[in-house]
């Protein structure tokens, strides 16, 4: 991780004697509260306005985003306009930048809050344990659960992240230390082309497969890992590819001038450097697919009970157990759409889990890097 | 090994005996001894869901051995599925035509065909939100025109004249429909197409043929029109929820939605022409004026071989049928799936089809 | 002297040069990544060899086949490729801007200590399924709009994006394009930050040294050297907008028709969403047409791809020693 030193506080002067860049009246330079403070200013102005203008009725209501929105646009108008006139257009573009990042860091976080929070509230009303220890197998109604789903999504997903993962850290390999010629350029080009296969797609392509070796009507889990795999390949390929890429040659060519082997080089050094990336990647990759419904929905098929074995028989997963709670509701719709959303959590922190996880190995087994 | 990899180690043993731990509620699977026993795999109309989970509950509690799954994949893909032999029966919102068994059934003996039974009966409902307005009543030739956007105000004189005591608010209609094929699609513009056929002008379609706002499923359609203004769109009657049902001009009078009125509907209308005399596929006839009858109805059959290839399956079969058909299921799956219960005369023509699965 | 190259052909040394040796596992190695790579473009090739298959009937079949139209094939699948690309465009204007935005953020302006807990926020956008955007932008994204459009539709209208009367439940284009781009943001902005993570400090340090702010810093030194990485990443999130399914379908209010008006009731669908909205009530020919629909989805994202690599390759400075 790279993080450069914060700017030195002083400059120098043209006959030498430095000045107190600190000093606000002679260094040319806003002082440190300035941007911050001007940012709080016009935020609280904005708010306080519209409050003002709503109570005295010259607006129709009062709209705390819309206040916050104003507040942030004038404040960067401000801080740039100010810093224009007091420093100099380098630094007015310097801070216009900055604040045009952190802006993007939050605006991010609102939706994030928004669908957490939507998910946690909605799917707090099921979090009990007979959610985590029943299946739907002759529910009615109200109660039942949802582990013949969890544990069809681990399955599948683990499936699927074994048949994708070498594969596509292979195909990355091959690509950045082996290849040079046209089918690398294939490669590239068709992963590329890969990552726009439509999900439903690629799950009636799985199901014509299965359908040429085991006949109509076939339903497996491990069908539904086939079709996931298909998804998950591009994006593992793609990011191992990135960060293969980044490996310093100079580690490399160290390797070879100590007489290690091409392949244990690559294994040796190169992955274990990479690895921090690539764990990312693959991490990345899971997400994408885990939460996939089309696909699983024609191969792995939809049912109430339990089943543990990938390669028979239809094997419920949550994405499938989400929607069809939620699209085909009996009588009673709230029973339906509190499991919906317990699922969804479920979900959201399987993956969760599944991340941390990924952290964590690699910060036992990454080698210490010098940055 | 260190700590940290014998820590991840025993987290690792956990999560993997956490997860392949029986369910509690299959752990006495085997305790209640019904006759049935095997496994029976059906998919097809997700109209019919909810029903079909109900059946499959209580013929499952009563029959330990028995395990039969039914996939809410969608009519079409059902009558595929069943076609291609993949399935021992299929949902279906309309019913198996002679050109699509033509080439043969997977699961059926060559030659016997399938049969049609009509097993569930959905009222549909014409949902409204309307500013200050909570009950409303409508005819079929002012429901096309507004579906088609020819009307477009709430206070339009052609709604204003069929609701004398309700003032309506001077607002634009938004018309929701379904932005997927369905057979609630389907049924909803047969009524039209039927009763309106001038202000309506096109055939019965599973996709809506005109524009306009659209949702996803039945959820989406009652989501729209719930967190809408002024809206309007048409749903399985069973989820429409709080929102107001409008009442549907039959004759002279409105009559508003009931489960008995819909199947009153099924009951009067003829069986299609052409077919055998156990293949129960009814032309529902929506111009009927009878008082009583509620013409917005879905009727979604089950597709069954007469003849399987597997004997055992047949049994099986007739089992699971017979259930469905009877009045306690047809009970159950009012009560938890908001269908209307096939009326007694019905029952017993289906049941006599059951009866001849070979 | 020449540095091993195992994918020579053997027995090729050039007289004066010394033949490297290749050993066992490099031969085992390199095979099994030759393998791979080929493995996966023979997954390809059958997927298209599928899709062909799949979508010749529909493409030969005559007019008024299609569900929704009287023309033939290609009248069916204009305003579906037009919306996939469409709403795909909106939402990588909204999110790569953003998330290259963020992943500086994270990289280069935030204490070191925290850049991992706010990476791993932001990848819990990633964590959340498809399913569940689609219940949020039905819940609450579309609903929130509404005030948006309604004021946009009036003091906007004037310009044709903006044309009115907006939809009464906020379930348009352009809520659909914020739903892909808060989507893909996660896959973009990861990738940015472990490529923004890797520019030499030399570099950054050389140009402090000189004198530049920060953002001239991050303009000379980090840009340049992940332009790659940052189309990379844009072409990933890009591949998911085009072939996202079922938060489309869920909350997209759709027609068949092509119009650039973003805050209407009329919007053009996508491929993937038409294929999972119709897919399950189709038989016959209809499930062709709807492949053919993925098989030109499949075409689009070949024709995108190419153009992306031809921008790339024409500007591309490498800072690499490769």
């Amino acid at each position: 991780m790279t993080q450069t030193a914060p700017r030195p506080a002083t400059t120098a002067r043209a006959s030498g004697a430095p000045i107190d860049a600190t000093n606000a009246y002679v260094s040319g330079r806003l002082p440190r509260w300035a941007a911050p403070g001007l940012t709080a200013a016009s935020l609280g102005g904005a708010i306080t306005v519209m409050a003002l203008l709503a109570a005295a009725g010259a607006i129709a209501e009062f709209s705390l985003v819309l206040a916050i929105a104003i507040g942030t646009i004038s404040a960067i108008v401000l801080v740039t306009a100010i810093s224009l006139m007091a420093e100099g257009r380098r630094a007015a573009t310097n801070r216009f930048m900055i604040a045009l990042v952190i802006s993007a860091f939050v605006l991010a976080l609102l939706p994030l809050v928004s669908v957490l929070s939507t998910v946690v509230l909605n799917g707090s009303a099921r979090f009990d344990l007979e959610f985590f220890t029943w299946s739907m197998r002759s529910v009615i109604g109200e109660g039942g659960g949802a582990l013949h789903a969890i544990v069809g999504t681990l399955q599948i997903t683990a499936w699927a992240t074994l048949i994708s993962v070498p594969i596509g850290l292979f195909a990355a390999i091959y690509l950045v230390e082996y290849g040079r010629g046209p089918l690398a350029r294939a490669i590239t080009f068709f992963v590329d082309v890969m990552t726009g296969i439509p999900s439903i797609v690629a799950g009636l392509f799985a199901y014509a497969l299965f359908v040429l070796i085991f006949g109509e009507g076939v339903r497996m889990g491990f069908a539904g890992s086939v079709a996931l795999s298909v998804l998950m390949i591009p994006v593992v390929v793609r990011s191992s590819e990135e960060m293969l890429k980044l490996v310093p040659d100079e580690l490399r060519e160290a390797s070879y001038a100590l007489g290690v082997p091409k392949w244990l080089t690559i294994a040796k050094v190169v992955l274990p450097t990479a690895a921090a990336g690539i764990i990312t990647g693959i991490t990345l990759a899971i997400a994408r697919v885990i939460g996939e419904t089309a696909p699983l929905l024609i191969v792995a098929g939809f049912t109430s009970s339990m089943n543990y074995n990938v390669f028979s028989e239809r094997m419920q997963s949550l994405p499938v157990f989400v929607y069809t709670q939620y699209a085909n509701p009996g009588t009673d719709v709230d029973f339906y759409l509190e499991r919906a959303w317990t699922g969804a959590l479920t979900l959201i922190i399987i993956v969760m889990a599944l991340n941390l996880i990924a952290r964590l190995i690699t910060r036992l087994f990454q080698p210490r890097v010098g940055r | 090994m260190d700590t940290p990899r014998r820590l991840i180690s025993a987290l690792a043993v956990t999560a993997v005996l956490a997860t392949s731990g029986c369910a509690v509620n299959e752990l006495n699977r085997g305790d209640s001894d019904g006759p049935l026993a095997g496994t029976l795999d059906g998919a097809g109309s997700s109209a019919q869901s909810a029903a079909q989970e109900v059946w499959i509950a209580e013929i499952q509690n009563a029959n330990g051995r028995l395990t039969v799954n039914y996939e809410p994949s969608g009519s079409g893909a059902g009558r595929e599925a069943f076609i291609a032999g993949g399935l021992d029966f299929a949902g279906s919102d309309s019913a198996l035509t002679a050109a699509e068994a033509e080439g043969g059934l997977g699961a059926c003996v060559p030659g016997t065909g399938a049969i049609n039974l009509p097993l569930y009966i959905s009222p549909l409902a014409i949902i409204v939100n309307i500013e200050g307005v909570d009950a409303l009543n409508l005819d079929a030739a002012t429901t096309a025109l507004i579906f088609r956007g020819e009307i477009r105000q709430w206070d339009d004189p052609r709604i204003q004249e069929l609701n004398p005591t309700v003032t309506m608010p001077s607002a634009t209609i938004t018309a929701v429909h379904r932005s997927d094929a369905s057979g609630t699609t389907k049924n909803f513009t047969d009524y039209l197409a039927q009763a309106a056929p001038d202000e309506w002008g096109v055939d019965a379609a599973d996709s809506f043929p005109y524009g306009g706002e659209s949702a996803q499923g039945n959820s989406g359609v009652v989501n729209a029109v719930t967190n809408g203004r002024n809206t309007i769109g048409y749903a399985d009657a069973s989820r429409a929820g709080d929102l107001t049902i409008a009442a549907l001009k039959v004759g002279d009078e409105f009559v508003a939605y009931t489960p008995q009125a819909a199947a009153a509907v099924v009951e009067a209308s003829p069986l299609e022409e052409g077919r055998a005399d156990d293949d129960l596929a009814i032309t529902i006839d929506r111009t009927i004026a009878l008082p009583g009858t509620y013409p917005l109805v879905l009727v979604s059959y089950v597709i069954a071989c007469r003849e399987y290839l597997d004997p055992r399956d047949a049994e099986l079969v007739r089992g699971y049928l017979s259930w469905v058909v009877s009045d306690e299921a047809q009970q159950v799956s009012a009560e938890f799936a908001g269908s209307a219960p096939l009326s007694p005369g019905l029952a017993a023509r289906v049941l006599a089809a059951i009866e001849g699965i070979r | 002297m020449t540095a091993p190259a195992p994918d020579q052909a053997p027995g090729a040394a050039l007289p004066g040069e010394i033949e490297a040796v290749e050993r066992r596992g490099d031969r085992v190695f390199s095979r099994v990544a030759v393998g791979a790579g080929t493995a996966i473009l023979v997954a390809l090739a059958a997927v298209a060899v599928f899709l062909v298959a799949q979508s010749l009937p529909a493409i030969w079949a005559p007019a008024g086949s299609f569900r929704g139209t009287d023309g033939t094939f290609w009248d069916y699948v204009a305003p579906l490729a037009f919306g996939t690309v469409w709403a795909a465009a909106i939402a990588l204007v909204i999110a790569v801007p953003l998330a290259v935005g963020i992943a500086l953020f994270i990289s280069h302006y935030a204490p070191r200590r925290l850049a991992q807990p706010l990476g791993y926020i932001i990848d819990l956008l990633a964590a959340v399924p498809s399913v569940v955007y689609g219940l949020w932008g039905i819940t609450v994204l579309a609903p929130a709009t509404v005030p948006l459009y309604e004021w946009l539709a009036e003091n906007a209208g004037w310009f044709p994006l903006f044309a009115g009367p907006a939809s009464g439940t906020g379930r348009t284009v352009l809520t659909v394009a914020i739903v892909l781009a808060v989507m893909v943001l996660p896959i973009i902005t990861a990738l940015c930050r472990e490529v923004f993570v890797q520019t030499p400090t030399l570099h950054q340090e050389a140009a402090y040294a000189l004198g530049a702010t920060w953002w001239e810093m991050v303009r000379m030194t980090v840009f340049p050297y992940a332009r790659s990485g940052i189309i990379s990443a844009s072409m990933l999130g890009l591949g998911r907008a085009l072939g996202e399914t079922m938060a489309v379908a869920m909350v997209l209010s759709p027609s068949a028709i092509i119009s650039f008006a973003v805050l209407q009731s009329e919007n053009p669908s996508t491929i993937a969403a038409n294929i999972a909205l119709n897919f399950p009530e189709s038989a016959g020919l209809q499930v062709n047409a709807l492949i053919a629909t993925g098989l030109v989805l499949f075409v689009i994202t070949l024709i995108v791809n190419s153009l992306a690599r031809w921008i790339v390759s024409r500007h591309e400075r490498s800072l690499e020693s490769r």
